[in-house]
């Protein structure tokens, strides 16, 4: 059963997936990349000394693009209506969901960080901590995605508010990913690791409290 | 079928800050079929959902013994694909394997490849009614089932109906049609309005 609902979920939101727009996080990020040295202009040390943290707010205003997709259109279809009179819980179904989220932009993500590093002319070990704090970051951004995703699938304007609900519970997120780089060490990443782990845990329960109240609304 | 069953007492239903309907009360058991008629408005749909337990009433006791299977307005199947696969992810959930048989039934055989955002709101229907009878519910809860069809397809839901109360399941239909039951009983929510 979590099998089916993931095969689902994964048909849905993995890159090339049928609701189209799946590969706007990863373009999104580069693009961020990208443009950061034209706007900063060609001075090395400079990027290479801010660049691992331009990284992250671009990956974290990444994960704010796919939100509008990932609870929404199935509270409109009535699809979690005939999965509770399955016996299936939001609880469940919404884990499955941050799974299925967690993979469609995560691994993509770290993927992209690479051309990204290169752009801004990062140093192999600030590579390095770059992908391991995103390894330990993205799970905990995917968790808040879809519990904000669930929170407001059911307001007019909700994409909009969602990217703004998005930023500050990402916040500590960002402040242990991205404060390891400065002091290069990974006693950071160790913190964002623990907190997308929390946010995992609490995040499934949540989200299903936030579809059942959407149903009585 | 096993013996099943799904009763109410004294249901009342609120919506924002208005109550909608009190004092609701309704026993059906195997091969029951009810009729819920009622103005728009006046909460047929609202009662279909505390009757599936998807809405808590304000006040009053739903219940149930037996699966619940829902056909509302809402299809559940997934508009970017084909009718088929969308079928198939609920029939993978109810481990259902007659699919075709009932596709064939409902006249949407050759629609099974049409994209479910390409099919009219009657084809969306026979769909969902499909999906109902993969389910192998105790307990059928039509909310509106006739909106959108074709005559045939009134005579096919209500055929359907009469078949699936003479094997033992419970039918409560909600609608402001007229539609043609086996040992027909109404209730009319118009005398529960608050």
């Amino acid at each position: 059963m979590i099998w089916q609902l993931l095969k689902r979920d994964l048909s849905m939101l993995l890159p090339g997936g049928r609701q189209g727009g799946t590969m706007l996080p990863v373009l999104f990020f580069l693009a961020v990349a990208m443009l950061y040295p034209f706007a900063v202009g060609p001075d090395a040390p400079l990027l290479a000394r801010t660049g691992g943290g331009v990284i992250w707010v671009a990956a974290l205003l990444a994960a704010i693009l796919p939100l509008d997709r990932l609870i929404a259109p199935d509270l409109d279809l009535g699809v979690f209506d005939q999965l509770a009179l399955r016996g299936i819980s939001e609880d469940m179904v919404v884990a499955v969901r941050i799974i299925a989220h967690w993979l469609s932009f995560g691994p993509l993500l770290l993927v992209a960080t690479l051309p990204a590093a290169a752009l801004l002319g990062l140093e192999g070990d600030t590579v390095k901590l770059v992908l391991l704090g995103l390894l330990a970051g993205t799970p905990g951004l995917a968790a808040i995605g879809v519990m904000i995703a669930a929170l407001t699938a059911g307001l007019r304007g909700g994409a909009a508010l969602s990217g703004l609900m998005l930023i500050p519970l990402a916040v500590p997120i960002l402040i242990f990913g991205a404060g390891s780089l400065a002091r290069g060490e990974m006693s950071g990443i160790a913190l964002c690791g623990a907190i997308s782990l929390l946010l995992l845990a609490a995040g499934p329960f949540a989200g299903g409290a936030a579809i059942r109240a959407a149903r009585e609304g | 079928m096993q013996a099943c069953s799904l009763s109410a007492t004294d249901i009342a239903c609120r919506r924002g800050d208005r109550v909608l309907f009190r004092g609701v009360s309704l026993h059906t058991t195997n091969g029951d079929a009810l009729h819920i008629k009622g103005a728009n408005g006046i909460g047929k749909s609202s009662l279909m959902r505390i009757l599936a337990g998807l809405l808590a009433p304000f006040s009053g006791d739903v219940i149930r013994t037996g699966s619940v299977g829902l056909v509302d307005e809402r299809p559940a199947l997934d508009t970017q694909l084909p009718l088929g696969k969308a079928l198939s992810f609920w029939t993978g959930l109810d481990s259902a394997s007659t699919k075709t048989a009932h596709a064939d039934r409902l006249g949407i055989a050759e629609l099974l490849d049409v994209p479910v955002r390409y099919l009219s709101t009657g084809q969306k229907k026979r769909a969902a009614m499909a999906r109902l009878l993969n389910q192998n519910a105790d307990i059928w809860l039509l909310d509106e089932p006739l909106n959108g069809l074709d005559t045939g397809g009134v005579q096919l839901v209500e055929t359907l109906i009469a078949e699936y109360c003479a094997t033992g399941g419970i039918a409560i239909i909600a609608s402001h049609q007229p539609i043609t039951l086996p040992a027909p009983a109404t209730l009319d929510l118009r005398g529960f309005a608050a």
